[in-house]
């Protein structure tokens, strides 16, 4: 296989993605409340969006021409607030009063009161449709700037999901990307037994979608199938990305309970112990 | 005064913003698949390129027009009341109005005048599903030339509005060489101090008729045209609770949650007086006629006076 990316290069990527779940659990922690399950699953894609791929500027988060990111799943915030401070848009420490009375971070995205949040979200199945909208105004102005948004494997369930895909694709939104953080779990139990959704690759298609599939965990992956959604013209583009819920922290890969469940003090020291010591085996092998 | 135009708010509200959007270039308009019922379809004639049918699918016209208004521009997402506020409510609480963006959200074919198509299309709770979420400004018109004024202030101010039209051609009754519309305040159409008629909408002129019919019997009512109902002008009823000490309010919706609640929830509390709710009686519409429909529910002339006597005693 060809290297898309060096191997220190992809090592800095998976430092970052490893202090991104450590966020995410350090603010869950403090909340006594959040979503962390699907937090870990997606801090990879945030990572790469907001450090590989996406146009911003941490100083004008406002800038007209930045590239936009709606993350349609809201309740993954934690590790979203994570990267965006890693990336400078605000401090880390606000991650220590996530949810708390008075805080910048809210328990669901609030564009009007956090740098670097481009669209409020939390009730499913909307974000998408707002991502269509920016990506529409930008056609209408001529900009070049593209729409990034994450939906989960459970949130496509949402009727709205998919008046948003047949409206993106009779639109022709090159410029959009649809990615779907496929863990496999929702509230209730394990996505194909709750509602199934497959096969979703034919839908995406059958919507007017390029679609490509890829590990959501591995970063040339992504970075493959962001840069080919990049040459697709008249349609766009969805990723669905298979990933673990919980990733990267041993206790709660792939356990429905840490869907919405925070860390009590011990299973918090646990988490960052191992995600501390993975961040280390990184450090020392670049 | 100015010869009386005959024409539905849906019109005058097409009409407008036509007129609008050739001086202000970021005024985007999308529909769900009604562009030639709610009006927005002369819109999409004169400007083309800045019309977006999404086809019937209200809550993603929502969300789109959200996005779009994140974006700088200044979107106005129409449809029948019932679809634009009723499915797509959710949409317009989380998508628009928790992130006060600059969306105007327009409301055809409102209240039971819708007429013929029955109960399922004639939308008598928007004003109330609309009012109760924050941010949200709630604009209903009540003829053509202010259905005019209200669409361009709505789109000169910078946050969520609602708007309500109506499907049946009426006659206006403001006079376009004095009116003057401010978003927030109320206008006394008629002077008197035996009682107040506070009114809204499409049935504001049929209050008209009846309080100036009942000057010939030596009743004295005061008419208030409410345009605004969120924020509404507290002033001008406060005033006339205290001045008249009887309110008669009358609306083309629900008498819960709509005009009728807005004018309680002041009273009570600055100024505690009897109020009676002339409107839609916690009931469903049903086919037929719009004038006939608008007669059997009480909201024409005939119903409104007969109720101002009742409540003066005469």
């Amino acid at each position: 296989m060809v290297r898309l990316m060096d191997s220190s290069e992809i090592k800095q990527l998976q430092i970052l993605a490893a202090k991104s779940r450590m966020g995410a659990i350090l603010g869950t922690y403090h909340a006594k409340s959040g979503h962390p399950g699907g937090s870990l699953s997606a801090a990879d894609i945030f990572t790469y969006l907001y450090f590989k791929e996406m146009h911003v500027d941490p100083q004008n988060p406002a800038w007209e021409d930045r590239d936009r990111f709606v993350l349609s799943k809201g309740h993954c915030c934690p590790s979203l607030y994570a990267t965006l401070a890693l990336k400078g848009f605000f401090d880390w420490n606000e991650l220590t009063v996530l949810r708390h009375v008075g805080a910048m971070l809210q328990g669901h995205p609030d564009m009007k009161g956090t740098p670097g949040i481009d669209m409020s979200t939390g009730s499913l199945g909307q974000g998408v449709s707002a991502a269509c909208g920016m990506a529409l105004a930008a056609k209408l102005d001529n900009k070049d700037y593209r729409v990034y948004t994450l939906l989960g494997d459970g949130e496509v369930e949402e009727g709205q999901v998919w008046e948003a895909a047949m409206f993106a694709a009779h639109r022709k939104l090159d410029n959009l990307v649809v990615m779907v953080d496929q863990n496999g779990l929702q509230i209730d139990g394990a996505v194909e037994e709750v509602a199934g959704i497959e096969p979703l690759d034919k839908k995406f298609e059958a919507f007017g979608f390029e679609v490509f599939k890829i590990d959501g965990h591995d970063f040339e992956q992504i970075k493959e199938a962001l840069d080919k959604a990049k040459t697709v013209k008249g349609k766009p583009t969805a990723i669905l990305c298979k990933t673990v819920k919980g990733k990267g922290v041993s206790f709660m890969e792939n356990q429905v309970g840490w869907h919405g469940t925070a860390p009590n003090k011990e299973q918090y020291e646990q988490a960052t112990a191992e995600l501390q010591a993975e961040i280390e085996r990184l450090e020392a092998a670049c | 005064m100015a010869e009386t135009v005959l024409k539905a708010t849906r019109e005058s509200f097409g009409e407008a913003l036509c007129e609008l959007a050739e001086t202000n270039k970021d005024i985007v308009v999308f529909d769900a698949d009604l562009a030639a019922a709610t009006k927005t379809g002369v819109f999409k004639k004169a400007f083309p390129d800045r019309f977006f049918d999404c086809g019937i699918a209200e809550g993603n016209m929502i969300g789109v027009a959200a996005g779009m208004a994140a974006s700088g521009k200044i979107p106005v997402a129409a449809s029948f009341a019932m679809f634009a506020t009723g499915r797509a409510f959710e949409q317009i609480r989380n998508s628009v109005a928790y992130p006060e963006l600059n969306v105007k959200i327009a409301g055809s074919h409102a209240g039971i005048s819708t007429g013929e198509d029955g109960a399922t299309h004639q939308c008598i709770e928007d004003i109330g599903i609309l009012r109760a979420i924050p941010n949200m400004m709630v604009l209903n018109p009540a003829d053509h030339w202010e259905m005019k004024a209200a669409t361009k202030a709505a789109l000169e101010y910078n946050g969520p509005v609602y708007i309500r039209l109506g499907r049946l051609a009426i006659p206006s009754f403001n006079d376009p060489a004095t009116y003057e519309f401010e978003l927030g305040k109320g206008i006394t159409l008629h002077e008197g101090s035996d009682v107040a008629v506070i009114a809204t909408g499409l049935v504001v002129n049929e209050a008209l008729k009846a309080v100036k019919e009942l000057e010939a019997e030596g009743i004295h009512a005061r008419l208030i045209n409410i345009h605004t109902i969120k924020p509404i002008d507290r002033d001008i009823v406060v005033k006339a609770a205290k001045e008249t000490g009887r309110i008669i309010t009358v609306e083309e919706h629900n008498v819960i949650g709509g005009l009728a609640d807005a004018v309680s929830e002041v009273v009570t509390e600055e100024c505690p007086v009897k109020i009676t709710r002339i409107g839609v009686q916690d009931r469903f519409g049903y086919s037929g006629p719009a004038w006939e429909l608008l007669d059997k529910f009480g909201l024409t002339q005939p119903h409104i006076a007969k109720v101002i006597r009742e409540v003066v005693g005469k």
